[in-house]
């Protein structure tokens, strides 16, 4: 936690610094090649930039939310690939053992997830069960003294580089959501293998994997929190602190896409005159920076809430739709106003464009948000 | 042996610079200021000697506006030990700067001051030069190399067709050139730990420095606007207009 004006501002224009002078210059090298350089991952780790959301205790910077966001809204300028490197870290794979650990999981994990040494993984969709992840089938039975893993884990960010993976599987193949546990699995346990990588449209290097399970032996203290049957719950609860992250992903690259947009527009000559002066131009802009703002301020208002303790599910679900099809619609006017050269890939856009296509599937569609915002309202409507 | 790393707070060199309407200088309202990427170059030095123990102390200076404070906090979170603000809100010109210097010198005896061979702003290039004639120390500029032997520093520096080795007796001055090194970036926890190290606070008054202006500036404009470029059908063409139109052969 900063809570400090001056420190957080120095920290962010760190961050701002790195990205214009280390990432955006990488970026075409990572979309050809696929792999982000290890001395780049290595300054990440330097950073801190692994380890923002575990608390200082464990040995991370333990931000707010709000910090958090702030952090994103600078990173995500630069190409959405190197945020997922850390991602994981920060969001959905090590916040399950942050929210519900107990205290030996998080002294024994913690640390090294804050200082990147371990990379994690949240592996939470089956082949069968994406938007419906109550309906998984994974299995965890209780052998002797160990649990014993079956089953696929589908489109895992991070897997084959993860040195743990928070897992949700089912200890009781009656009990719906209630019968879903979650546990930290060790990457090098028996009994798992990872797949090769998936070809996906955008954010080359930022891969996924399937994870298969057969007979994989797991410890009880690996059980997140000691007790069975709540897993599900830590899956949500990962996820309404990993949607608003989501979110500000979406803010920090909506902004570079504007930045580009502008830059272009300003430089960009037709009939005499460059094209910003049009006004049809103009209005792609003006919009594009309006919904940035207003979905930057609506993922600070939501952060802030959080961090005084509000948990609304509601909130998290609105940012995280809000800000990923706004994205698709600022990336889209991006490469309108590029023209022919936003179809091309010399320019930014057109690899930007793609590359911000997932954020309105993973962590829930924007139909599964639509359906969470308005069971909210339902919930709390007093008739 | 203490190192003495003077900073300077400018505009940053990712801003495009603006000439004020009335073309007395830069307008710096609203704009984003950073550390003189020279002085990074020069601060990262030092805490590299400091940290082959060739060095014990790194002790940034800073002379300028309050705001300057931010510029030495980021020595700080960098590594420097300690820090030290003359404060002083009219503009000052090297010559002031290298009174001042050789002032904080006289009183912290530094073996080696590193400094930035000029900064971004006025480009003046002259600050590390004046404090060595002031000191009578030797100086090695533009820097692309800094050892120390005993009490020898060898200096290679980046001069037009090559590259030069000196060797100066300490103390001595040293300024650097960009390829010297790649400053670090300073890490959210060492941010947080340079809040608590010491930052002094002076006034030019301490030093008994007069900081009335000698020079005056005129005028300041935009470069001019550089004209679209031509394609040229043949050499003879090239040759033609370079002698007629250009005429520079
Ligand atoms: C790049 C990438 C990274 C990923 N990373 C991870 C990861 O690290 N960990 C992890 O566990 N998962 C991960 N996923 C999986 C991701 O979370 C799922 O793909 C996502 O939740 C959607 O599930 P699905 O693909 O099965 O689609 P489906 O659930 O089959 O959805 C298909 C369509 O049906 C709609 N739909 C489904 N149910 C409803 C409903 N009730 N009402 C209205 N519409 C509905 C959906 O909105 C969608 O349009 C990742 C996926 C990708 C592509």
């Amino acid at each position: 936690m900063i809570r400090d004006q001056e420190v957080l501002n120095q920290f962010l224009d760190t961050v701002s610094r790195f990205v214009r002078d280390k990432l955006i210059p990488l970026e075409e090298e990572v979309a050809e090649t696929g792999v982000v350089p290890a001395e780049i991952l290595a300054q990440m780790r330097e950073l801190g930039l692994y380890g923002m959301t575990v608390s200082e205790e464990y040995g991370g910077l333990g931000l707010t939310l709000e910090e958090e966001v702030l952090v994103l809204f600078e990173l995500c300028k630069a190409a959405p690939v190197f945020r997922s490197k850390v991602g994981t870290n920060n969001g959905i794979g090590s916040q399950g053992i942050v929210i519900d650990g107990t205290e030996e999981q998080k002294q024994k994990y913690l640390p090294k997830v804050a200082s990147g040494e371990y990379v994690t993984s949240f592996a939470l969709t089956e082949p069968d069960a994406g938007s419906d992840a109550g309906g998984l089938r994974t299995t965890a039975r209780l052998e002797g003294n160990q649990y014993i893993l079956n089953g696929t884990k589908r489109y895992i960010t991070n897997a084959a580089d993860a040195s743990i993976f928070t897992v949700m599987a089912r200890t009781d193949p009656e009990g719906g959501t209630r019968g879903i546990s979650s546990f930290i699995v060790e990457a090098n346990s028996p009994g798992v293998t990872v797949s090769n990588p998936y070809k996906k449209m955008g954010q080359n290097g930022a891969n996924i994997y399937d994870i298969i399970f057969e007979d994989c032996p797991v410890p009880p203290e690996n059980l997140i929190g000691g007790v069975e049957g709540k897993g599900f719950g830590t899956a949500m609860k990962t996820l309404d602190r990993g949607r608003i992250h989501v979110a500000a992903v979406c803010i920090g690259v909506a902004q570079r896409l504007v930045e580009e947009s502008l830059r272009y527009a300003m430089e960009r000559k037709q009939f005499g005159q460059e094209i910003a002066n049009f006004q049809l131009v103009q209005a792609m802009l003006a919009d594009s920076q309006t919904e940035t703002y207003a979905a930057r301020c609506m993922i600070l208002d939501a952060a802030r809430n959080y961090d005084d303790g509000i948990r609304d599910r509601g909130q998290a679900a609105q940012c995280k739709m809000y800000a990923s099809e706004m994205v698709g619609r600022v990336a889209d006017r991006a490469v309108q106003i590029h023209g022919g050269a936003g179809y091309v890939s010399e320019y930014a856009v057109e690899r930007l464009y793609r590359d911000v296509r997932i954020f309105r599937i993973y962590e829930g569609t924007t139909q599964i948000q639509q359906t969470v915002i308005a069971k909210e309202m339902m919930r709390n409507f007093e008739g | 042996m203490k190192i003495l790393v003077p900073v300077k707070r400018v505009i940053d060199y990712n801003v495009k610079a603006r000439v004020k309407a009335d073309n007395t200088g830069i307008d710096l309202a609203n704009v984003k200021m950073s550390m003189n990427p020279f002085d990074e170059i020069a601060v990262e030095e030092a805490l590299q000697k400091k940290e082959s123990g060739e060095a014990e102390e790194v002790i940034a200076v800073s002379i300028g506006p309050s705001q300057c404070q931010e510029t030495l906090r980021t020595a700080l979170a960098m590594g420097a030990d300690r820090a030290i603000l003359i404060e002083e809100d009219s503009d000052v010109e090297p010559l002031v700067v290298a009174k001042l210097l050789k002032a904080v010198v006289d009183e912290e005896q530094p073996g080696l001051v590193i400094l930035g061979k000029q900064a971004i702003d006025d480009d003046s290039n002259q600050t590390g030069q004046m404090l060595a004639a002031l000191l009578g120390w030797p100086q090695g500029t533009f820097a692309s190399e800094v050892k120390l032997a005993g009490d020898k520093v060898e200096v290679t520096r980046e001069v037009d067709g090559g590259l030069e080795t000196v060797a100066l007796n300490l103390p001595a001055i040293v300024t650097t050139d960009l390829r010297l090194n790649e400053p670090r970036y300073a890490t959210l926890p060492n941010i947080m730990k340079a809040k608590k190290k010491p930052l002094d606070t002076k006034t030019v008054g301490d030093y008994g420095v007069d900081v009335t202006p000698r020079l005056t500036t005129l005028y300041v404009a935009e470069p001019a606007k550089r004209e679209a470029g031509i394609i040229v059908e043949s050499v003879e063409e090239l040759v033609q207009k370079l002698k007629d139109e250009a005429g520079v052969i």
